[in-house]
């Protein structure tokens, strides 16, 4: 993938949006297999649940909440660029109402381990 | 052969459909992880519920197909895989998502390990 | 030191489609230059053999597109000054186009895809008949003129990194020119438009990088455009499966 000289910030959007999926798609089978462990192995699925309290695992469950709000907003900006006969300054206005909700909604994750 | 009308339609459609299930799912987590996560505690809210069944078998459908759609633009345009390939490659993934992501469901929801 | 302002280093990219090379050359620097002053500056005094194109020189024509720097622009709107990093110049054919010598690239995919796009006027009534009368203030009417200022300079297509990424994609000049069309209240064909653009290639394949719109030398927004091309094609979907 090759970018111009300098990246504006739309184009910085669609690479959050593009990479946030690709993890979120990598992450999605993982989350799948460790889940079916309830049916055929209960008790490693108790075990990694005690794993995912380290701190370090903490952290990454912080990464992937990140990774699915920039996806999720990211994915609604998209959605009202589209579809939604906006202007142009109140895209920007939606961008930012964005940006706020998901500080809010990772410091609500943070407060909540 | 690559994103089209109707492609474009069941993506968009698709998250349309989980932002609800993202937010409670969200929700849900931030719930459930009060005080420590185990095994029984998940799992004696969701087994033998109709109500989760349905829900988180609607969102493994949906994610399914999003992610699915998703990873083959990616595929597309940054390893140039076409044809039949790109299409077997799409299939394949839709289907071991929700393969796994069924089994996921069935393990939660349905009763007794 | 006056002898390093005095001087430009410009690499030039050179070369047929299948070898490319790079060569340096020193140009005398001015204070008032464009990059197309550079450009005809090697050709005339230090290598005739250098290919380039341009016509107008004054920004209405869109004929000396090149990359400058990494960027894609009219070299001769482009001030020196604005782009030199410290005293280098990198100029290069633009991107996504086949190289047909040095700077000249081929336009013919860039004109295919207008074509393909059904970027050209249906018509709906014969020379015999009265003109159609269009109320210029009309909203449609309005969005149609937002994009008809294009010159085909392909900046755009050069910016788009999907165009690079994907070959059948249409690119934003030709989905501009679609969306203008389709909104000219005497074009009589809306369907075979909107066909046209949801297709393998279409607009659908759009990410909405903007990198078209933030280059158009024209100050023109294709990706608007395109945004309203998904719209339109959106509505119809639902109203087709009834």
């Amino acid at each position: 993938m090759k970018r111009p000289a300098r990246a504006h910030p739309l184009w910085l959007a669609f690479v959050l949006h593009r990479l946030s999926g690709l993890g979120l798609a990598l992450f999605l089978p993982v989350h799948f297999w460790v889940l079916s462990l309830a049916l055929t192995d209960p008790a490693r699925l108790d075990q990694a649940l005690h794993f995912t309290e380290r701190p370090l695992v903490k952290l990454a469950e912080f990464g992937l909440v990140f990774l699915l709000a920039v996806h999720f907003f990211g994915g609604l900006r998209l959605l009202a660029l589209e579809w939604l006969p906006w202007s142009a300054p109140q895209k920007s206005l939606a961008a930012a109402a964005v940006a706020v909700s998901f500080l809010v909604s990772g410091t609500f994750f943070l407060r909540a381990i | 052969m690559m994103l089209d009308l109707r492609l474009y339609m069941l993506q968009r459609l698709s998250a349309l459909v989980m932002a609800p299930f993202v937010l409670v799912h969200l929700g849900v987590m931030i719930y459930a992880i009060q005080g420590g996560l185990s095994a029984a505690e998940i799992l004696g809210r969701t087994q033998g519920s109709l109500g989760w069944f349905l829900f988180y078998g609607l969102f493994v459908l949906a994610a399914g197909l999003h992610a699915a759609i998703g990873l083959r633009v990616i595929l597309h345009e940054w390893t140039g895989l076409c044809g039949r390939a790109l299409t077997g490659a799409t299939w394949a993934i839709g289907a071991a998502l929700i393969f796994l992501g069924g089994r996921a469901v069935l393990a939660v929801t349905w009763g007794g390990a | 030191m006056p002898d390093a302002q005095a001087t430009l280093s410009v690499t030039v990219s050179r070369g047929g489609y299948d070898s490319r090379q790079r060569q340096i050359f020193a140009v005398p620097a001015h204070e008032n230059q464009t990059v197309l002053d550079v450009v005809s500056w090697i050709q005339q005094s230090l290598d005739p053999t250098l290919s380039y194109r341009f016509a107008c020189r004054v920004g209405m024509c869109g004929s000396c597109a090149m990359t400058v720097n990494g960027v894609p622009r009219w070299t001769c709107r482009t001030h020196v000054k604005k782009v030199l990093d410290g005293d280098r110049l990198e100029i290069g054919p633009l991107r996504n186009l086949p190289v047909i010598k040095d700077l000249a690239v081929d336009m013919e995919p860039f004109f295919d895809k207008w074509v393909a796009a059904e970027g050209r006027h249906h018509p709906t009534r014969g020379r015999a008949e009265p003109i159609a009368p269009i109320d210029p203030l009309d909203a449609q009417r309005q969005t149609a003129n937002a994009g008809i200022e294009c010159i085909n300079c392909s900046v755009c297509y050069a910016a788009c990194d999907t165009v690079a990424a994907n070959a059948d994609y249409l690119g934003p000049a030709a989905l501009q020119r679609a969306w203008t069309l389709l909104n000219d209240a005497k074009d009589g064909n809306r369907q075979g438009i909107l066909d046209a653009v949801s297709g393998s290639g279409g607009c659908h394949n759009c990410h909405s990088m903007g990198s078209c719109t933030a280059y158009c030398p024209n100050e023109l927004d294709p990706m608007s455009a395109i945004a309203g091309l998904k719209r339109e094609t959106a509505r119809t979907f639902f109203k087709r499966r009834g």
